[in-house]
């Protein structure tokens, strides 16, 4: 087979297409341009939102390219896919040859190339040849990690190099993303995200998933013992300083760990995450909150006018015989047909023939009942609260996770952190110290080179030559 | 003296720098220059001096932390490590002309933080420089070492902008007017320049993003949520990711890399300021 036709062959080609650091370009500019969008948008709301902001045409078009949700819709994914495929083949493609180049079976120097490299410095030096040969090759030893000593018509050549190793980092920063991306895919098979709702004092073992409202049971309960919030004085803006639960993990009976946990400071426990999320009040109800008030009926047809002392829940007597009026229940607030009033009862009248009527009467207005055109005219006046502080007690609202591609994702960023590193502030460096004698003395010349043509090889050779004069 | 009073003072010296690296520039005044490189050395020292003093007086009023927590105080650290990373360079590289593309970006920083009453004329967003307590999302070793990581990041791209704006001022005016034109370096040392500053800024930036990463996982319970931070500070790196692979592996150089960097600072610049305007868990002002 001729090398024209297996170029053409459909794998070679999708293979040939995959290696492409143009595709890595267009790629990584893709989605930059398109993560735009979910930034812009605000992701995940209710749908009922959408429709009302884009209209029907476009809230369709959005809907069905998943633009609600882009980061997790196919085409993105799609993307992370081509991204992933474009560095495995990359890699694979270039790294036998890098191999090769970092442990090579014999390795070998072309004088051409340091003849032409521009990193170079030239000076005389005292003594033959021999003598600054002498003196020059154990410092080159000591700064770099291989040394060839070469005899030459004229005189000598050192070559030395140090850094073979530093051309693997690129391939650290590519395994990298690929540990990201694995991760993250494994977290997102077999990890959750959820939370729940903690009333102080009560504990659950359900937990509600963050995509879909569903519900998981933990094997074991949590419960909150307690929740506190503390602010920072009003002289210091009065802002919330500490959110604090103080949680209790339990099975069986038994309490398997317990740990107050804080916005930074979560509770770890056998792959579960649980962190303090938000909190609520919730008002307590177990204390009535007015003791006894007056209760005044105004007859419509005569105007006459009855008060009797009642309490709720218990039954007055409606003039002549006419029914019972039960005061049922207490608010302290209440809306009206869009308008809030204040301490409101509920109240129910029964009339003779048995048929019961609901209805509200806010404390301190007299005139209020007379809108509901009864034969009788109801208000309440001297409504005595009851004075006991009403402690509303607190919830706490927990995040739950699970993620069990936590480590894979952390070990991505190490390797990230250090091929970075390592690819843009080290390089492989070679360098050749030619010393020739000629009718004036001895001509020592230094020249370097590196992979990518390295700016900082200028500096290495600058350096070098400097420290190589010194010991002249 | 109160380190207010410090940062003031601090902006008129980073403008006064940026006054004499242009008389220098225009004049080929070698005395302004260096006069200039010292003028941004006390710029640089004072600037540390109030970020260390304002610290302090955080302790004083008894809600101690690192002032890297809101706007004002990231902004303050931006200019002095734009000056920073500006006189490394010029003292390593014996480059002067860095000053020119790098003091009027450490001067507008601070005018920008010491000028609230001008920023509310502008759509930027508002500044203030009251100490503030931290909210409990903020309670965090990590604080320090994602936000300085991120705006060591951001300032090495805010130098390869200034070094890529001068680079494209040069390539459109070569012919034309050569005067002060003619005294940007030569095109092969603003390109390599570019090229270090945007490695520099990409492995911090890529710190930046880990460090955050593994914050939000302690505070949030995920280490990713495509919150519009995260993500604009992901598109920042998607785009100097390009501008890499297309310099080493496509050996694209000078208009195009410096047309890259540029798009690249933008988004910076979103990631930044653009982002307090869209809804987030980052909108801390």
């Amino acid at each position: 087979m001729t090398e024209s036709s297996s170029a053409n062959t459909l794998p070679r080609q999708l293979w040939n297409f995959f290696a492409s650091v143009k595709l890595s370009v267009v790629i990584l500019l893709s989605l930059a341009i398109t993560s735009i969008i979910g930034t812009v948008i605000p992701q995940n709301e209710n749908p009922m939102l959408y429709r009302q902001k884009f209209g029907d045409v476009l809230f369709n078009i959005f809907h069905t390219l998943n633009i609600f949700d882009m980061y997790h819709s196919w085409w993105f994914r799609f993307l992370l896919c081509l991204l992933t495929v474009n560095i495995i083949v990359c890699s694979i493609n270039r790294l036998s040859a890098t191999w090769k180049i970092i442990f090579p079976q014999k390795p070998s120097y072309n004088i051409k190339r340091f003849k032409t490299s521009k990193h170079r410095r030239e000076w005389t030096a005292a003594g033959t040849p021999e003598n600054v040969k002498t003196l020059y090759a154990p410092l080159l030893a000591r700064r770099f990690s291989r040394l060839i000593e070469e005899k030459t018509d004229t005189g000598f050549r050192l070559f030395a190099e140090k850094g073979r190793w530093t051309r693997l980092g690129v391939y650290a920063v590519h395994l990298s993303v690929l540990f990201m991306v694995a991760g993250g895919l494994m977290g997102s098979i077999f990890g959750f995200d959820g939370y729940v709702n903690l009333p102080e004092g009560e504990s659950t073992n359900r937990v509600i998933l963050q995509k879909n409202g569903s519900e998981i049971t933990l094997d074991f309960d949590i419960r909150c013992d307690d929740f506190t919030i503390s602010f920072y004085d009003a002289d210091n803006s009065g802002m919330p300083k500490e959110y604090r639960s103080r949680l209790s993990l339990i099975r069986e009976g038994d309490i398997l760990v317990q740990k107050d946990i804080l916005v930074n400071d979560p509770l770890r426990f056998r792959g579960i995450n649980i962190f303090q999320s938000s909190y609520g009040k919730i008002p307590s109800t177990e204390t009535i909150p007015v003791n006894k008030f007056t209760v005044t009926i105004t007859e419509q047809a005569s105007g006459l006018i009855y008060n009797k002392a009642a309490t709720i829940g218990s039954p007055v007597e409606m003039p002549g015989n006419s029914g019972t009026l039960v005061v049922v229940d207490f608010s302290h607030t209440f809306s009206y047909h869009g308008v809030d009033l204040s301490n409101v009862f509920l109240c129910q009248l029964t009339n003779k023939d048995g048929d019961p009527e609901h209805f509200i009467i806010p404390a301190d207005k007299p005139r209020f009942d007379v809108m509901r055109n009864g034969d009788f005219i109801i208000s309440i006046t001297n409504v005595d609260f009851n004075d006991i502080k009403i402690e509303s007690k607190f919830y706490t609202v927990l995040q739950v996770t699970k993620d069990p591609g936590v480590p894979i994702v952390y070990a991505g960023f190490l390797m990230m952190i250090i091929g970075c590193y390592v690819t843009f502030f080290m390089f492989h460096q070679k360098i050749c110290v030619e010393i020739t004698k000629n009718e004036t003395g001895t001509i020592v010349t230094a020249a370097g080179i590196s992979e990518k043509n390295r700016p900082g090889m200028n500096a290495v050779i600058h350096n070098l030559s400097r420290e190589l004069q010194k010991h002249d | 003296m109160t380190s207010s009073e410090i940062f003031s003072i601090i902006t008129f010296i980073y403008g006064l720098a940026t006054i004499f690296y242009v008389v220098a520039w225009i004049f080929k005044a070698r005395p302004a220059g260096k006069l200039a490189a010292i003028i941004t050395i006390v710029a640089a020292l004072g600037n540390l001096a109030g970020i260390i003093l304002r610290w302090v007086e955080s302790y004083q009023m008894g809600i101690g932390h690192a002032p890297l927590s809101n706007l004002f105080e990231s902004l303050i650290f931006f200019a002095m490590t734009i000056a920073m990373i500006h006189l490394f360079i010029e003292f390593r590289y014996k480059l002067r002309f860095v000053g020119v593309a790098a003091s009027p970006i450490s001067f507008l920083v601070m005018a920008y933080a010491s000028l609230p009453k001008v920023v509310a004329y502008t759509p930027l967003p508002k500044i203030n420089d009251a100490i503030q307590p931290l909210i409990p999302a903020l309670q965090s070793n990590w604080l320090i070492a994602h936000v300085m990581t991120c705006f060591i990041g951001y300032a090495a791209f805010a130098i390869a902008f200034g070094i890529s704006l001068m680079f494209l001022v040069k390539d459109s005016a070569d012919r034309q007017s050569p005067g002060i034109v003619s005294r940007i370096p030569d095109s092969d040392t603003l390109d390599d320049l570019t090229h270090q500053m945007v490695m520099l800024g990409f492995l911090f930036l890529s710190v930046g993003i880990i460090t955050g990463a593994v914050w939000a996982n302690q505070a949030w319970g995920r280490y990713w949520g495509w919150d519009p931070k995260e993500t604009w500070s992901l598109i920042t790196w998607l785009i100097y990711a390009s501008l890499l692979h297309a310099r080493l592996m496509r050996g694209w150089q000078g208009k195009k890399i410096a047309v890259l960097s540029c798009i690249g600072f933008l988004a910076v610049i979103f990631t930044y300021f653009g982002v307090n305007l869209l809804p987030g868990l980052h909108s801390y002002q």
